[in-house]
């Protein structure tokens, strides 16, 4: 039999038919939906008289638009409210289980499917946004689909997808002190920039990614999106069975052996071939910082920010407007700037490990003055859990608060905007313009150097604190 | 909502020359909170489009009474970031049907192409000409030929193929959409999970 990838395995099987020079109908196993891209999905199916197919195979949840206090009272934005009822009508209305605000399962959608177990090796999964990429650290095909295709999906199950090509990025070695997931990937986005994965879908692999730690794992998958990728993923191995084992939605006792038969097999073959390869070496990762507008804008915390004649001359306007709007100079430093800001959570280090780092580095230090800090959880079952091993004491002291779950300053469709202008050294995973409010400026780092950012008031090493 | 017929587009052109604009500068996300699919277009590029005030900025294209037109043509790497449809709406809504770059991201295609807006990869030295000849006249116009898959300056008859998947080059030209096709593959897609389950 011809040599296959893990993402070859996952995708054939998954194929209910294919339209000749056409893509093929792909089977969805798990359909996440929030309150922001699934309304007008809803109002699709009503207009053409159709059921939702499956209602038992989608999951929702509020996360994109709800505050992060004060989430027992109601919503104080009309419009937010609205949204946010209009999907618990549409949940009713269509059966469908909803985690909704106040719910113990309550949180940003890629944070709680993987924590409560609901995803799974060797599933493919589908969200109407573009992070369901995280889910794919599991070993499983999960890529985010536009509103057109949420409806797609409620319609019949499946999404009509042309196969993508395949990518695999191999990263070996061990990484020094201070670095983390975070970094290894805003360090291949640097590498291969913001839209060098198109068009593929990407196979992380190597001894440093093996190293990482399930929560680890998803920060890199998480990010592949934001190098173009339809998704990222890692072959399962025991760190994942291990993670999921006696979560709310594992297989139970009676079906887990024969789920741990299944997803063994989850591994791309010897020989089999990738339509292209990278590899990195993880000693040669330092923490990262960007310092433009797109996640491909990225440095070492201490390097240099390009000269301007390193650059190809088509893109050099695009690059100077990007840098103005940040109020930096090509070929300048970062490293000890004065910052506004600090943002901690999102889909990308709103977990559980991510409040650990942070307040690890904060621990007996204190806040800088001038610094606004935000630190969000992922989830509510975050959120419980950086109360219960004392986080929470350990962030007040630091003259630190932790709000309530929820995408929050990621996207600032809520209130937690960043005001124009100010500097916003964050967790996040894109530094668009105008990403965390208008005329935001947003520097992407690990939760460490947020960390480090939080109580010197400065863009710091982290290195240089721990 | 089946979608518009697309055969033929000739029409002047609206030049966007910026590298890697994200769906965030298309339609900032506080402006997602609405539940149906019209009305975005009065948000299409809103940060670059307006001042903090609310005030039309004058030296950002859409502003510019120069230009008009059913095409816009970007830089490399258009409609890169989130999965937001929002964003395609709002490029639709505003009254564009085609949209020209020498490279798009892959989720802003699909939605593009599910709402009938014609994303027209062309190569970088045909998009650099383009960009010329609407600096020298900004009433250049394109033409744009689905069924021919071919988009030509009409100035000097330069024209260039470009690439879409017969499928959903056949679901633009005839107004179909991907929910039917879907819907009527029911039973075969029944059939694949009693066997799946098995
Ligand atoms: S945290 Fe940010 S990136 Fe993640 S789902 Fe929410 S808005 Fe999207």
């Amino acid at each position: 039999m011809k040599a296959k990838t893990l993402f070859d395995k996952i995708w054939d099987s998954h194929v209910v038919s294919s339209i000749p020079d056409g893509p093929d109908v792909l089977y969805i196993d798990k359909h996440l939906i929030h309150e922001v891209t699934s309304p007008q999905a809803f109002a699709g199916l009503k207009q053409r008289n159709l059921p939702v197919f499956r209602p038992e195979k989608i999951v929702a949840t509020a996360d994109h638009n709800v505050p992060t206090e004060n989430q027992h009272l109601p919503i104080q934005d009309e419009l937010s409210r609205l949204q946010v009822q209009t999907l618990i009508d549409n949940c009713n209305i269509h059966n469908i289980e909803l985690y909704g605000l106040n719910h113990p399962y309550n949180g940003i959608v890629h944070v709680i499917g993987p924590e409560l177990g609901l995803t799974q090796p060797g599933m493919t999964i589908v969200c109407g946004d573009s992070h369901t990429s995280t889910h794919g650290a599991f070993g499983n095909i999960a890529f985010g689909i536009g509103t057109s295709e949420v409806e797609m999906v409620m319609a019949s199950e499946c999404v009509l997808q042309a196969k993508p090509n395949k990518m695999r990025i191999t990263i070996e070695g061990n990484l020094a002190k201070a670095v983390s997931s975070k970094d290894i990937i805003l360090y291949i986005i640097s590498k291969i920039s913001a839209s060098g994965g198109t068009g593929y879908f990407i196979e992380f692999a190597g001894s440093a990614i093996t190293n990482l730690s399930m929560e680890s794992r998803m920060t890199v998958c998480n990010m592949s999106i934001e190098m173009g990728a339809r998704g990222g993923l890692i072959a399962p191995d025991e760190t994942t069975f291990e993670y999921l084992k006696g979560k709310e939605f594992s297989p139970d006792n009676k079906s887990w052996n024969l789920s741990l038969v299944k997803w063994k097999q989850l591994q791309t073959d010897k020989n089999a071939l990738f339509d292209k390869e990278w590899i990195f070496n993880a000693e040669d990762i330092g923490p990262m910082i960007t310092y433009g507008t797109n996640p491909g804008m990225g440095m070492s915390i201490v390097g240099n920010i390009p000269q301007l004649n390193s650059i190809p001359k088509e893109s050099r306007d695009s690059f100077q407007k990007s840098l103005d709007y940040m109020g930096f100079e090509p070929g300048s430093k970062v490293i000890g700037k004065k910052v506004d800001y600090v943002f901690v959570g999102s889909c990308t280090n709103g977990r559980i490990e991510d409040l650990r780092a942070f307040s690890k580095l904060v621990k007996g230090r204190k806040k800088a003055d001038w610094i606004t800090a935000w630190i969000v959880p992922g989830s509510k079952k975050v959120e419980e859990q950086a109360k219960k091993e004392g986080l929470e004491s350990i962030l007040n002291a630091a003259g630190f608060e932790l709000r309530q779950p929820g995408c929050s300053a990621c996207l600032a469709m809520n209130d937690d905007k960043i005001p124009e202008g100010k500097y916003s050294v964050s967790t996040s995973n894109r530094n668009f313009e105008g990403r965390q409010g208008p005329g935001a400026r947003t520097l992407l780092v690990s939760p460490l150097t947020a960390a480090a950012a939080a109580v010197t008031g400065r863009i710091t090493n982290p290195g240089d604190l721990i | 909502m089946p979608i518009e017929k697309f055969k033929i587009l000739e029409s002047n052109c609206v030049p966007l020359q910026v590298e890697n604009v994200d769906t965030d500068q298309i339609i900032p996300a506080r402006f997602l909170k609405a539940t149906t699919r019209e009305g975005f277009g009065d948000n299409l590029f809103r940060d670059w489009s307006f001042d903090e005030n609310g005030n039309r900025k004058e030296d950002f294209v859409l502003n510019n009474p120069k230009f008009s037109g059913k095409i816009l043509v970007a830089g490399r790497n258009f409609g890169s970031g989130s999965s937001r449809e929002h964003a395609a709406w709002a490029i639709y809504d505003y009254g564009f049907r085609v949209v020209v770059s020498s490279f798009f991201a892959d989720i802003f295609k699909n939605n593009a192409l599910n709402n009938g807006l014609l994303p027209v990869q062309v190569s970088k030295e045909f998009l650099t000409t383009i960009f010329l000849q609407l600096n020298e006249n900004p009433k250049t116009r394109l033409k744009v030929d689905l069924q021919s898959q071919e988009i030509s300056l009409l100035s000097n008859g330069q024209k260039e193929k470009f690439q879409i998947s017969h499928y959903k080059k056949e679901c633009l030209l005839n107004g179909y959409d991907d929910i039917d096709f879907l819907v009527n593959l029911k039973d075969e897609i029944t059939e694949f999970e009693n066997k799946d389950s098995k």
